[in-house]
């Protein structure tokens, strides 16, 4: 499977409803031929605009939209030939599954024999086989998720949208699919491009993510750079917990940053893009990263703290603690040597200089 | 009360799991019977016993056995050997009786009852009568006597529709409403063509009713889909707009028709103007006025219905269509009309169905040839006050009603039909 590069552009793309607000400002995006590719954010963010722009439903205000090097800014929808799976399947519900894997073919005037046997072969990749007969609301809401992936699937196109596929499912099933659908994407080599609001999604089907807020692209990166290296504070506080201390960068060596925060305590962080001395600065640190009562020299941040609350989770404990002139500090600690946390007792606070980021605010 | 685990000994558990269920459901079946029955009473009172009422009326025909009993009674002996002549008891009888009735002031009634029968059934009757004042006296021979009045007595036709109308029950009235009547040997016959007219109104009846129902949908179809997916406002605004004729009273509609449509209506004017017609087209009392009018009149029937079901259709399934590929227009026929198919089925059969039964429109804007079924039940029973007949032509109404209900229902799915 060859990544390359340009494979679906947008050049400077703007698009607004009413003349006032761009829901997408200034867009600039590379596809990779055979990523996954995951628009992240919060509703109103502008990625399903986005999405919506790619397969045609929506036309940009301004900029060009290419796919493989060809202009398709003003393709409309059926001539673009993406599979796109909606948020609610949007089966045809008075078709049978085998009507509704076929739909696509049958427009394309596949002939019947080879229609046949590519319907088949989608049903057995989601691993439907015997539900061909079926009608869309006789099968659960997992099934019908599959048939929709089939469909988008069915007639091999270059490029597969899926907006917020798994929004309607439970939990488990949810957990499931995300497995399913990556293992498919594997498999096919196809290019996926994946609207989601939820980041744990993004982070565990994804080869890049694109964080999306107020209509512009905040950070696009590897989940793994997205969650540990957030470029900004909004991207540090949309995926994942942090605990969000403000303060001013005092000096900036070696990529680290020293920050004076609210109590006086100076903490060092891993300096964000553009961050310099007198900077007000956000200094983000994960709950995983910290650790209690575990003194020692290669730490280059050491605190105490007054544990206020312990609430068991089962694979942790949550800690939340009173440090560096917060109440609200958490820490995630390992159930194992959590035995001395009570509330009230006074612990020691550590972590490295790496685990921490000081994002411009 | 012990629980039906204790009683378990004798009975089988899965029984008494049972009859515990249906003890605790029964309180919530009888708030739902209290709740449906204030209207159930009321269908009860004034439609389903109205509706059997009507269908008695069809069927009962005691009209003149109530004014000429002795002779009524007579005939029943006497149908059951017709080829014999009437007895002479039974011309006394028929004279006393009309000498009785005459008294009595009710023998129009009989008079009315033998003209649905008799061509000239009326003045045969009251003629008799008012011989039979003026001559008092007994003959012995009463079958001269009244040959001699009226030849028509001593016609065996007279007499067998005397019979027939002794009732207590007729299928004359159903008969006729099917242009069907008993011939001399009481076998049922074709109406010769110049006494049949209600087949050939049910006939236009249905067609009147199909062409209108056709119409609706083209001209309902796409303002429903515009009622359905417009921005809120505009969707409010439009759906008064259909519903404004609703505001209106049936009445002002189908004479604003006259207004529009007449000679020298506006239609006509600009039609002439425009330089499309030379002269004026006559567009209203015949055929046309009546369909532009009933179609007008029963367009939101139609419209409201196919709304409501296309507002349910989430806008992504066409998006889903467009996206694996099909024309826009494939896409429409493919996956969005089927959808709307429960609606359709429920404006095409509210609209037939009401329009089957229309009666003001087409008194109004049509002409003599375009009077439907609704015309003539009206007309027998306010005007000629032919309650059987009425009655038997309301019956055919819904018969034809029920069977093209059936089809249907047959064809489209009744589940498929969606009236909300």
């Amino acid at each position: 499977m060859g990544v390359s590069e340009g494979f679906v552009r947008f050049d400077k793309v703007d698009k607004t409803y009413d003349g006032s607000v761009l829901v997408v400002a200034g867009l600039d995006l590379e596809v990779r031929r055979g990523e996954f590719l995951t628009l992240l954010g919060p509703s109103g963010s502008g990625k399903t605009t986005t999405l919506m722009m790619l397969a045609g439903f929506e036309t940009p205000t301004r900029g060009v939209i290419t796919l493989e090097g060809k202009d398709i800014t003003r393709v409309p929808p059926h001539k673009r030939g993406l599979g796109m799976v909606f948020q609610n399947y949007a089966l045809f519900p008075h078709m049978t599954v085998a009507e509704n894997l076929a739909f696509p073919l049958e427009v394309r005037g596949v002939p019947k024999a080879v229609i046949r046997e590519k319907v088949a072969r989608a049903l057995a990749m989601v691993r439907l086989p015997q539900l061909g007969d079926r009608l869309p609301s006789q099968l659960s809401g997992g099934q019908q998720q599959r048939v929709a992936l089939a469909r988008a699937l069915v007639f091999e196109p270059v490029l597969v949208l899926m907006d917020e596929p798994l929004g309607a499912l439970d939990k488990q099933l949810r957990e499931h699919m995300q497995y399913e659908i990556k293992q498919l994407h594997d498999q096919l080599g196809v290019t996926v491009v994946y609207v989601t609001h939820d980041q744990s999604e993004a982070l565990t089907m994804s080869d890049r993510i694109a964080v999306f807020h107020e209509g512009r692209i905040q950070q696009i990166a590897d989940p793994r750079t997205i969650y540990e290296h957030p470029d900004t504070a909004f991207v540090a506080q949309f995926i994942g917990e942090n605990n969000r201390l403000e303060g001013t960068v005092e000096r900036v060596a070696d990529g680290m940053a020293s920050v004076v925060v609210a109590d006086g305590s100076k903490v060092i962080a891993e300096a964000g893009p553009g961050v310099a001395a007198g900077h007000r600065v956000l200094v983000s640190l994960r709950p995983e990263r910290l650790r209690l009562n575990q003194p020692n020299g290669s730490a280059a941040n050491n605190f105490s703290g007054r544990v206020l609350e312990v609430i068991y989770h089962g694979d942790h404990l949550r800690v939340r603690l009173n440090a560096l002139g917060r109440d609200d500090f958490i820490v995630k600690a390992p159930v194992i040597g959590g035995e001395g946390l009570t509330v009230g007792s006074e612990v020691s606070i550590s972590w490295r200089e790496v685990d921490g980021r000081a994002l411009p605010l | 009360m012990l629980p039906a685990v204790f009683v378990g000994k004798r009975m089988d558990p899965q029984k008494a799991l049972l009859r515990d269920l249906k003890r605790a459901e029964r309180r919530r079946r009888l708030i739902a019977f209290a709740l449906v029955a204030p209207l159930f009473l009321f269908l009860l009172v004034f439609f389903v016993l109205p509706i059997g009422d009507m269908l008695r009326r069809s069927l009962v025909d005691t009209e003149l056995s109530e004014v000429w009993p002795r002779t009524t009674a007579l005939t029943k002996v006497w149908v059951w050997d017709r080829v014999s002549e009437p007895t002479p008891e039974m011309y006394r009888a028929l004279a006393e009786d009309i000498r009785q009735s005459a008294q009595e002031r009710t023998i129009a009634v009989a008079a009315r009852r033998l003209n649905y029968a008799l061509d000239n059934g009326r003045s045969l009757v009251m003629n008799t009568a008012r011989e039979l004042r003026r001559q008092t006296d007994e003959p012995a021979d009463w079958r001269a006597r009244l040959i001699e009045i009226d030849p028509a007595w001593g016609d065996r036709k007279t007499w067998i529709a005397i019979s027939q109308a002794a009732g207590p029950f007729t299928d004359y009235y159903l008969l006729t409403a099917l242009d069907l009547e008993r011939n001399e040997k009481d076998k049922i016959v074709r109406r010769p063509p110049e006494r049949s007219l209600y087949l050939q109104v049910l006939g236009r009846t249905l067609l009147i009713s199909a062409t209108v129902t056709v119409l609706a949908l083209i001209l309902g179809f796409p303002v429903a889909y515009l009622v359905a997916n417009a921005p809120k406002r505009i969707a409010g605004l439009l759906m008064i707009l259909v519903l404004l004729p609703f505001w209106t009273s049936l009445l002002v509609r189908s004479a604003a028709w006259i207004v529009l449509l007449q000679d020298q209506g506006l239609v006509n004017d600009m039609l002439q103007a425009l330089g499309i017609t030379s002269g004026p087209v006559r567009l209203i009392f015949n055929r046309t006025g009546v369909i532009v009018a009933m179609t007008h009149v029963l367009l939101p029937f139609m419209i409201l219905p196919m709304v409501a079901t296309m507002k349910a259709i989430p806008p992504t399934y066409m998006r889903a269509a467009l996206s694996l590929g099909a024309h826009p227009a494939i896409a429409f026929i493919r996956v969005y009309l089927p959808q709307t198919l429960p609606g359709v089925g429920a404006g095409v059969l509210l609209v037939f169905i009401m329009a089957l039964g229309y009666y003001v429109t087409p008194a109004l804007v049509g002409g003599a040839d375009d009077q439907m079924l609704a015309h003539f039940i009206a007309f027998y029973t306010t005007s000629s006050a032919n309650w059987g007949l009425a009655a038997a032509l309301g019956v055919l109404l819904l018969t034809a009603t029920a069977i093209l209900y059936m089809v249907y229902a047959k064809l489209v799915g009744i589940g498929q039909v969606k009236l909300g």
